[in-house]
């Protein structure tokens, strides 16, 4: 098996760079505790942080950067002295971007490396099937992507955004703030794509938009053939109404895309594309002058002009060694949980699963946008939104923001079955999907009636 | 929406430019006398465009380009690319000349000198959005009418098209009327046009009768939906004048996309035609030979920054070589120890499909890579205003064709073709006459995997450099081969271009995700009446 033995390598070299991290880190830290007198950190058991992300596959692209951040957090948290007293110490696991292995890999995890905490997963397919692991070996899990919503989990934190974080409001600012009139839904044929194109297309109508006006359109996986599509956009769009795209194509695909758009000349000023799934990642593999002004919904953005920001892209140039490295969304997500986290296990004086899980809720961090992120009874945070348009730079620069935070919403209102469910993990409720009209707990973390 | 206060200042800087215009020389006199009075008036200017709210900024821009300022169209310029920035200290106004790092060379935006670096965290960036970069857009045209080049005229004339306002009309009109080009004259009555039937004008819509013009369509169609009875039958028939032209045009540009494809096809399979259809190795790593082909043009243009279209020229022989030379060394490596036993070549050869595409990523990097298209391979050939062929894929298109015509010459006017030919029918028989089989073999599976690098140079035009390139082709390969008949490479040409038109024909109506499924059925169908394919080998050569 190449890859395996590769990427265990990989592992190795990264654990070794942690050792020697870790000891000069704790030589640091046992001549201070020398002077004051203070307990050293090594003499107790490490605090185990679970790392779930695909180094090898088609999700290394987007995952690898990932484990990285987390490497990055752990790192800065030792050097301020660990958590509780104790050494943090990560575990990386490769689960290779084949959804089966990410169950076996939890599994892993939890029960043969016992760590206190994951932080993982990139696409839903793979979050899904981690998910029975998780809740039946009792673990926590953050998951830093912006997803379809419509699931609670009492072990898992979502830490990206649900769709009334993202979707919903970057449709209302191209409705109010450029006057769109006509949409074209376009996704790559999977779960968030078509999920969130049924909300988005529920919505719409609420709205007052004619079917006519609304045009769905799905691709397979890594499609590199736009021409027709692209073509057909530009007829759908020259009916005298201003038409937006509203794109949830996924990462690699976006790039053919981009790149046909700006062949058949459709400019951002005639029909601007507005992206869920295109991040300075993404755009780091484009040459994005031709896409300036198409625009992207996101919670965060590399060019957020705030101290805390710079601060942490600053220690990500350092971490990486290159200074044309780039910082995204998930990457903030991340931060965000990690922080939370350290501090859910600070305030609980453990890390004991219930404990923390009790503890977190509540607690507010600073997000790198410079507000708070607060870890909500659903188990998702508060996060503002900002609509970027895109730069000849590769980044993002903000033109819309939502006045406040928004609280990601589990079940969204305006699918049929989901808009009576509510999730709220404290006692004395302790559910995921609350019938409010019922009165009664659906059980489990998914809705059969959701469909 | 701000589109009032936007008409009104449009309007308003129309009439200026035409005031403008009819006194030319006393003009830029007085203009320069009392810029020569009056201290300089820039900071106030860029200030008021740094402070203002997205909603003032029009005004802003509109008193910039007012002030007949020499440094007004570059100030413009740079606000229109996002490069404005606020020191925020001191105030001043910078233009950021690049803005990537943690330190950002600027230059001073008064005297545009350049003034160091600054870090990034000291700047405001003078932010821009889509209906600005608009209305800048169309303010600097109205600025361009008045220069001398009738190219830059022309262009500034189709900026205008569909985004003239109402009471600029008539100042417009003057000015093409005046206007010595005919082609610029022509778009300028075509751009009054769309304005005059935007507001109802149902005798301007006779000029636009039969236009392709995508904004004069848009025009007419807004038109047609209009209360105004006798206006909206007057667009409809206007309309219905253009549709027989438009479906002609519709229909070759389907053509020109599925051959487009089909020429995609043609390259990522050609390869495969050669080490699969002739040589009957069944190699998994084939998509990685064209992943390392493209990866190789990313190479070459790192190493000659500034230069993409010398560095893709460059690419050519290099992918040639980079993925023949793997390829030798898969076929000495693996393949050799496995002849006449297809299963456990494929099995060897996925692995190595693997291990090249992990060394890649632990290499270079899981992430895609950056592939700069020169200029002269962007944007499209405009046939006329409905239909324009993207310029990319038509130089693929084209290289395609090279690639093939060459192959075709190795295979029937070389000796290596003639060899490859006489080992792959009889090999003992070969081998008798005195042909070195083996190195026959080498040579032949060096001549595919080279192919395959040339496709990945094409491909790098066209989609993602990353590791997992090849993967997205290498089923698509093996469909077009054994469509298109084994060991016959013409079967190759015309299978791949045929699957890609059909593909591109059932796309409008089925959608990406059911024509590809259409298209897979319909290959499995006709392998079952034709097991082997369009064009089979015949005669002896078949039993083999």
């Amino acid at each position: 098996m190449p890859t395996a033995s590769i990427s265990s390598t990989q592992v190795c070299a990264h654990r070794s760079k942690a050792l020697s991290r870790k000891v000069l880190a704790s030589l640091a830290v046992s001549t201070l505790s020398l002077a004051i007198a203070a307990p050293a950190l090594a003499q107790e058991d490490p605090i185990k942080v679970g790392i779930l992300h695909s180094l090898s596959g088609t999700m290394a692209i987007s995952e690898s950067t990932l484990k990285d951040t987390m490497l990055m957090l752990i790192e800065q948290q030792n050097e301020a002295g660990g958590l509780l007293g104790r050494e943090l110490e990560p575990v990386v696991v490769d689960p290779a971007s084949n959804w089966p292995l990410f169950a076996e890999k939890a599994r892993e995890l939890l029960a043969q490396e016992e760590v206190d905490v994951i932080f993982g997963n990139w696409t839903s397919v793979s979050r899904k099937s981690v998910l029975p692991v998780v809740e039946e070996l009792n673990g926590l899990l953050f998951y830093p992507v912006q997803y379809e919503g419509e699931e609670s989990s009492e072990n898992v934190f979502y830490t990206g955004a649900a769709p009334n974080q993202q979707a919903i409001p970057a449709v209302d600012y191209l409705m109010n703030e450029v006057g769109v009139e006509r949409w074209v839904l376009a996704g790559t044929d999977y779960v968030y794509p078509r999920t969130t194109n049924k909300i988005l297309e529920a919505y719409l109508k609420s709205q007052g938009v004619a079917d006519e006006d609304i045009m769905v359109n799905y691709t397979p996986f890594g499609h590199s053939d736009w021409q027709n599509i692209v073509s057909e956009i530009k007829q759908f769009g020259g009916a005298g109404k201003k038409t937006a795209v509203v794109s949830t194509i996924n990462g690699d695909a976006n790039v053919p895309f981009y790149r046909e758009l700006a062949n058949q000349g459709v400019e951002a000023s005639d029909i601007p594309v507005v992206a869920f799934s295109v991040g300075e990642q993404e755009l780091s593999g484009l040459d994005t002058a031709p896409l300036v002004g198409h625009l992207a919904a996101w919670n965060y953005f590399m060019s957020v002009d705030e101290d805390v920001n710079y601060d942490f892209i600053d220690a990500w140039y350092d971490y990486t060694g290159d200074d044309n490295a780039v910082t995204n969304d998930p990457m903030e997500a991340h931060y965000i949980g990690f922080n939370m986290w350290a501090e859910a296990v600070r305030k609980a004086e453990t890390t004991d699963v219930d404990a923390v899980k009790e503890a977190i809720i509540g607690v507010s961090v600073p997000n790198l946008t410079g507000g708070y992120a607060t870890m909500m009874p659903n188990h998702h945070i508060t996060k503002p939104v900002l609509i970027g348009e895109i730069q000849d730079n590769g980044q993002f620069s903000v033109v819309w923001q939502t006045p406040s935070t928004v609280a990601g919403d589990a079940w969204s209102d305006y699918l049929e079955g989901s808009r009576d469910l509510i999730s709220d993990w404290r006692a004395p409720l302790e559910c995921g999907n609350y019938n409010v009209v019922q009165g009664s707990c659906g059980g489990g973390s998914d809705v059969a009636s959701s469909e | 929406m701000n589109s009032i206060a936007g008409r009104h200042w449009l309007s308003a800087l129309v009439l200026l430019c035409l005031v403008a215009l009819g006194l030319g020389q006393a003009w830029a006199q007085d203009a320069g006398a009392s810029e020569a009075a009056s201290s300089d008036q820039g900071p106030a200017l860029l200030s008021a465009l740094a402070e203002s709210s997205f909603r003032d900024k029009e005004a802003a821009i509109d008193a910039i380009a007012e002030s007949g300022d020499e440094r007004a169209r570059r100030w413009l310029e740079s606000f229109a690319e996002g490069k404005l920035a606020r020191v925020k200290d001191s105030g001043a106004i910078v233009v950021v000349l690049e803005n990537r790092g943690r330190n950002w060379p600027v230059a001073d935006a008064l005297t545009l000198e350049p003034a160091g670096e600054i870090s990034r965290r000291e700047l405001d960036r003078v932010s821009i959005n889509n209906s600005l970069r608009g209305y800048l857009d169309s303010t600097l045209a109205l600025i361009d009418l008045r220069v001398d080049d009738p190219a830059q005229r022309l262009a500034a004339a189709r900026d205008l098209l569909g985004e003239v306002e109402a009471e600029a009309v008539d100042s417009l009109s003057e000015l093409a009327a005046a206007e010595s080009d005919p082609e610029v004259a022509a778009t300028l009555e075509q751009a009054i046009a769309i304005a005059r039937v935007e507001q109802g004008d149902v005798a301007a819509v006779e000029a636009l009768s039969g236009s392709l013009n995508g904004q004069a369509r848009a025009a007419l169609m807004q038109a047609s939906r209009s209360d105004d009875v006798a206006l909206a039958e007057a667009a409809q028939a206007a309309l219905a004048e253009s549709e027989q032209a438009l479906k002609l045009n519709r229909a070759a540009e389907t053509l020109y996309f599925g051959l487009s494809l089909g020429s995609v096809l043609v390259l990522a399979a050609i390869g495969l035609a050669i080490t699969f259809g002739v040589m009957g190795v069944i190699n998994m790593a084939h998509g990685e030979l064209i992943m390392l082909g493209a990866y190789t043009t990313w190479a070459m243009q790192q190493l000659l920054p500034g230069q993409p279209g010398l560095a893709l020229l460059l690419a050519i022989p290099a992918g040639f070589l980079v993925a023949a030379l793997v390829g030798v060394a898969i076929e000495r490596g693996v393949i050799q120890f496995l002849k006449g036993r297809p299963l456990e070549t494929l099995l060897a050869t996925f692995g190595v499909s693997l291990i090249l595409q992990q060394l890649v990523r632990t290499l270079i990097s899981p992430l895609n890579r950056t592939v700069v298209t020169p200029e002269w391979m962007s944007g499209s050939l405009v046939i006329n205003e409905a239909l324009s062929l993207t310029l990319n894929r038509l130089y693929v298109l084209g290289f395609a064709i090279l690639v093939f015509a060459a192959l075709m010459l190795v295979m029937r006017r070389t000796r290596l073709g003639l060899e490859v030919r006489a080992v792959t029918q009889n090999r003992a028989m070969a081998r008798s006459m005195g042909i070195r089989a083996t190195r026959v073999d080498i040579l032949t599976f060096a001549l595919g995997s080279g192919v395959a690098g040339l496709a990945g140079v094409a491909l790098s035009q066209l989609t993602n450099v990353g590791p997992n390139l090849g993967q997205n082709y290498i089923i698509d390969s093996f469909m077009v081969v054994v469509f298109g008949g084994v060991g016959n490479l013409w079967g190759t040409l015309v299978a791949g271009l045929s699957l890609g038109v059909i593909n591109q024909v059932l796309e409008p109506w089925a959608g990406a995700v059911l024509a590809k499924i259409l298209v897979l059925v319909f290959i499995i169908l006709f392998i079952q009446k034709r097991p082997r394919g369009l064009f089979p080998q015949k005669g002896r050569a078949a039993e083999g």
